[in-house]
């Protein structure tokens, strides 16, 4: 098992070096105290998640972990590299998928898993996102597993979330101990919410006259991310619109203000696409707004991310992105997949039958966890079950060997513990350039052993460093 | 600004006005209970009329004594007009509307209702009842200093003061409704001590009696407590500072946005109707009249800024 400050055999790396010798310093009691504070912190800035159906509890905290995750400069470059070519690949795979499906004509990629899959979008055949930009934001969750590895786990390219926590656990970080940043010289995530507006504003609609008017789309106030869609739009300076604030005028999507309808140039939805437009889309839908599909047809809004982006971060999808990297940029991916068995694949799915107490197995199209089979954790007769459903239908299901994810230490009551993390870094798409912010969203499972980093089901998260050397 | 938000702002703040406003009720209501207790009944009676509150009180309750009124008041959950339940509409208000608010005034308004909360998450008993009301005064001190503080003199700030003073001065006209024949001049009752007592309670709901002791050197009569809280432009209660303050801030609204919308003209000339008047003219016309007149003019104007500003479409 690799651990980021103490290696593989309990001798302190590198990018810690400078931690530790803070931290030793500091009595255990007392960075429980800090850890206490942090959360009022957080409580009074309002960076709670809601909770549905549990009236008195229906504002969480997502725990924050005071140890900082330490990258050094050197690894960063190198995972940023990777991260660029993945996302420039993915950004011409949906152009292409979306226009003359030249990776389906070579047989890359089967056109069977695009056709027949629902997070393709025949409503965007043909049309160009302004600038050519589909994933004007996207968050690659990477997990670790040894000094050298790192694997890519899941692309996020529809709304990932998050990044209001990357901001928050900074700032907090800054307030709690600023003599640790005079110690340590960490690169700054602050300049996130600026580089978005300018990287939004810079794929605004060419029929746009004048300086791009930019709004940020929520579902509303109950929504669990609400807080950082607010956040978001404060920090960036743009307005916060809901459904019902929109309507087509002129043309155009506009809002409603205090002085009567103002056009909208570029729009960062934080709704699926099913429920953008209830004319082209889910016709229940009261969320979205009615004819916005039309007028981004007519080339005169730009939707981040684009409609349809979801074809390219699907688990079937997946399996072949090594490929899809290839086939664009020329070059081998630079960072790794965890390799994927296709249940679909004959001689695959025999692997996977033979293999199940040590596999994860999960559905193409499920997401956070529903419908999974983790190996390891099984009982025989899960296993057992588990297996007439894969036989049943073996093209719905995808197989993974469990990772050894890297660990990163927590504080506790009794001091530093290593738990397992995952990173996932934000990244900007504009038609000239991408950008990755040089930090992320660490998540860290709280509990001893356990892999399972979701905030929903008792993950936290700590500040992620990357050291500027 | 979107019309969604200015409305958020403008419920923001009346709600955190009417908060304040009610504690302070309260504040004088416990103060007339200890200390003159034949009278205390008539007093709670009148406390939940000018909070609105007195037909739910009369759903819930058999009776009327000081423990369930001060519950009923600070931390009724069905009761949409007490103190929790508004300093909560008031916090999803301002969450609502986080992105026109500094974050100084957004932590003031987490923290007002996170301390509320805590405070209020049991029934209060009489002997907590000051420092209860105490914190409620400064929470709410907290936000306007941070509102003052921190905001740009934009059309937010604009919305947030319009709140402000339109429910302050509905505020105050509801206290003299409920009061109003204890300031009529009768030979009667003239210098009685249930009077003075009446009086009293009138200023410190208003958080006026000091104030109005200096402006009035010490002479107490109805008449000037009557002009006190309506014609006085010194007072930041009394009807005359309220529209005074929302005529100007409709008329920066109005320059702003180069447009002259007829609630700034209805403002406008509410204002000027109070600056020509006397008291004497006010309480020969009726006082009742006049403050029901004043009580229903105001929810017109309320009406006309959200449809001159589109809040809701």
């Amino acid at each position: 098992m690799f651990d980021e400050m103490l290696g593989d055999n309990e001798t302190l790396r590198e990018p810690y070096a400078k931690y530790q010798q803070w931290i030793e310093q500091e009595d255990t009691k007392h960075l429980n105290k800090k850890a206490t504070e942090a959360e009022a912190f957080f409580r009074r800035t309002g960076i709670t998640f809601n909770v549905y159906g549990s009236e008195e509890a229906n504002e969480r905290l997502i725990p924050f972990d005071i140890v900082p995750r330490i990258i050094s400069g050197h690894e960063w470059n190198k995972l940023s590299r990777g991260i660029e070519q993945r996302v420039r690949a993915i950004n011409a795979f949906l152009y292409d998928i979306y226009h003359r499906q030249e990776i389906l004509r070579a047989g890359v990629v089967p056109a069977k898993l695009i056709a027949q899959n629902e997070a393709f979008l025949p409503q965007m055949i043909g049309v160009s996102p302004p600038g050519g930009v589909y994933t004007h934001i996207c968050g690659v969750d990477i997990v670790r597993t040894s000094e050298r590895d790192f694997y890519v786990l899941e692309d996020n390219v529809r709304t990932p979330s998050g990044v209001s926590y990357m901001l928050e656990n900074r700032e907090t970080m800054l307030q709690m101990f600023p003599e640790l940043f005079s110690k340590i010289k960490v690169r700054s995530v602050s300049e996130y919410p600026k580089n978005m507006r300018r990287s939004l504003a810079a794929c605004t609609p060419k029929l746009c006259e004048g300086k791009p008017v930019v709004a940020v789309l929520t579902p509303g106030i109950f929504n669990s991310a609400y807080f950082e869609h607010a956040f978001l739009a404060d920090q960036m300076g743009a307005e916060l619109v809901e459904g019902h604030d929109l309507k087509v005028v002129d043309g155009h999507i506009a809002m409603r203000t205090t002085r009567g309808f103002k056009a909208i140039d570029v729009l960062y939805r934080r709704i699926d696409d099913d429920f953008l437009d209830p004319l082209t889309f889910n016709p229940d839908s009261m969320i979205g707004v009615p004819g916005i599909m039309d007028v981004y047809r007519a080339g005169r809004i730009t939707i981040a991310n684009a409609p349809g982006t979801g074809i390219a971060d699907d688990k079937a999808i997946y399996s072949y992105m090594p490929d899809i990297v290839k086939f664009y940029t020329g070059e081998s991916a630079l960072l790794k997949n965890v390799p994927t068995y296709r249940c679909a694949e004959k001689d695959s799915l025999t692997y996977v039958l033979d293999n199940l107490s040590e596999l994860v197995v999960k559905e193409v199209h499920g997401s956070g966890g529903y419908g999974m089979l983790v190996g390891p954790a099984a009982s025989k007769r899960e296993i057992a079950a588990f297996k007439l459903k894969l036989l049943d239908n073996p093209e719905n299901y995808i197989a993974q060997p469990t990772l050894a994810l890297s660990t990163v230490p927590i504080m506790t009551k009794k001091g530093l513990a290593p738990r397992h993390v995952d990173l996932r870094p934000f990244v900007l798409s504009s038609p000239n350039r991408i950008q990755i912010t040089p930090g992320g969203l660490t998540r860290v499972a709280l509990k001893k052993g356990s892999l399972v980093v979701n905030s929903s089901q008792g993950g936290g998260t700590k500040d992620t460093w990357i050291l500027d050397e | 600004m979107l019309g969604k938000t200015a409305a958020g702002l403008y419920w923001m703040f009346r709600y955190l006005e009417r908060s304040e406003n009610t504690a302070r009720m309260l504040d004088a209501g416990f103060r007339i209970a200890l200390t003159r207790s034949t009278a205390a009944e008539d007093e709670w009676v009148s406390v939940l009329a000018s909070a609105g509150s007195h037909n739910s009180y009369i759903e819930q309750y058999d009776q009327i004594d000081a423990p369930s009124v001060i519950n009923f008041l600070l931390r009724e959950k069905n009761n949409p007009s007490s103190v929790m339940s508004m300093v909560e509409t008031a916090r999803n208000n301002a969450r609502l509307v986080r992105t026109a608010l500094t974050r100084e005034v957004w932590e003031a308004t987490n923290e007002c209702w996170m301390t509320m909360k805590d405070l209020l998450a049991h029934p209060i008993h009489e002997k907590e009842l000051p420092a209860v009301l105490r914190s409620i005064r400064q929470q709410s001190a907290l936000v306007r200093g941070a509102l003052h503080g921190t905001m740009l003199r934009n059309d937010s700030y604009d919305f947030a003061r319009i709140g402000t003073f339109l429910e302050r001065a509905d505020n105050t006209a509801r206290i003299l409704d409920v009061k109003y024949y204890v300031l009529l001049p009768s030979a009667q009752h003239v210098g009685t001590s249930i009077d003075n007592v009446q009086w009293e309670t009138i200023l410190l709901s208003v958080s006026g009696r000091s104030a109005y002791h200096w402006l009035y050197e010490g002479e107490t009569n109805p008449v000037s407590i009557a002009n006190f809280l309506i014609l006085d432009r010194q007072m930041p209660r009394s009807f005359a500072f309220c529209f005074t303050k929302l005529a100007e801030t409709l008329g920066y609204l109005g320059e702003d946005y180069n447009i002259e919308h007829p609630c700034q003209l209805k403002a406008e000339a509410m204002l000027k109707n109070l600056k020509q008047k006397t008291i004497n003219d006010i309480i020969d016309q009726g006082l009742h009249e006049f403050i029901q007149d004043f009580i229903s003019e105001n929810q017109k104007i309320a009406s006309m800024i959200e449809e001159d500003f589109r809040f809701y479409g």
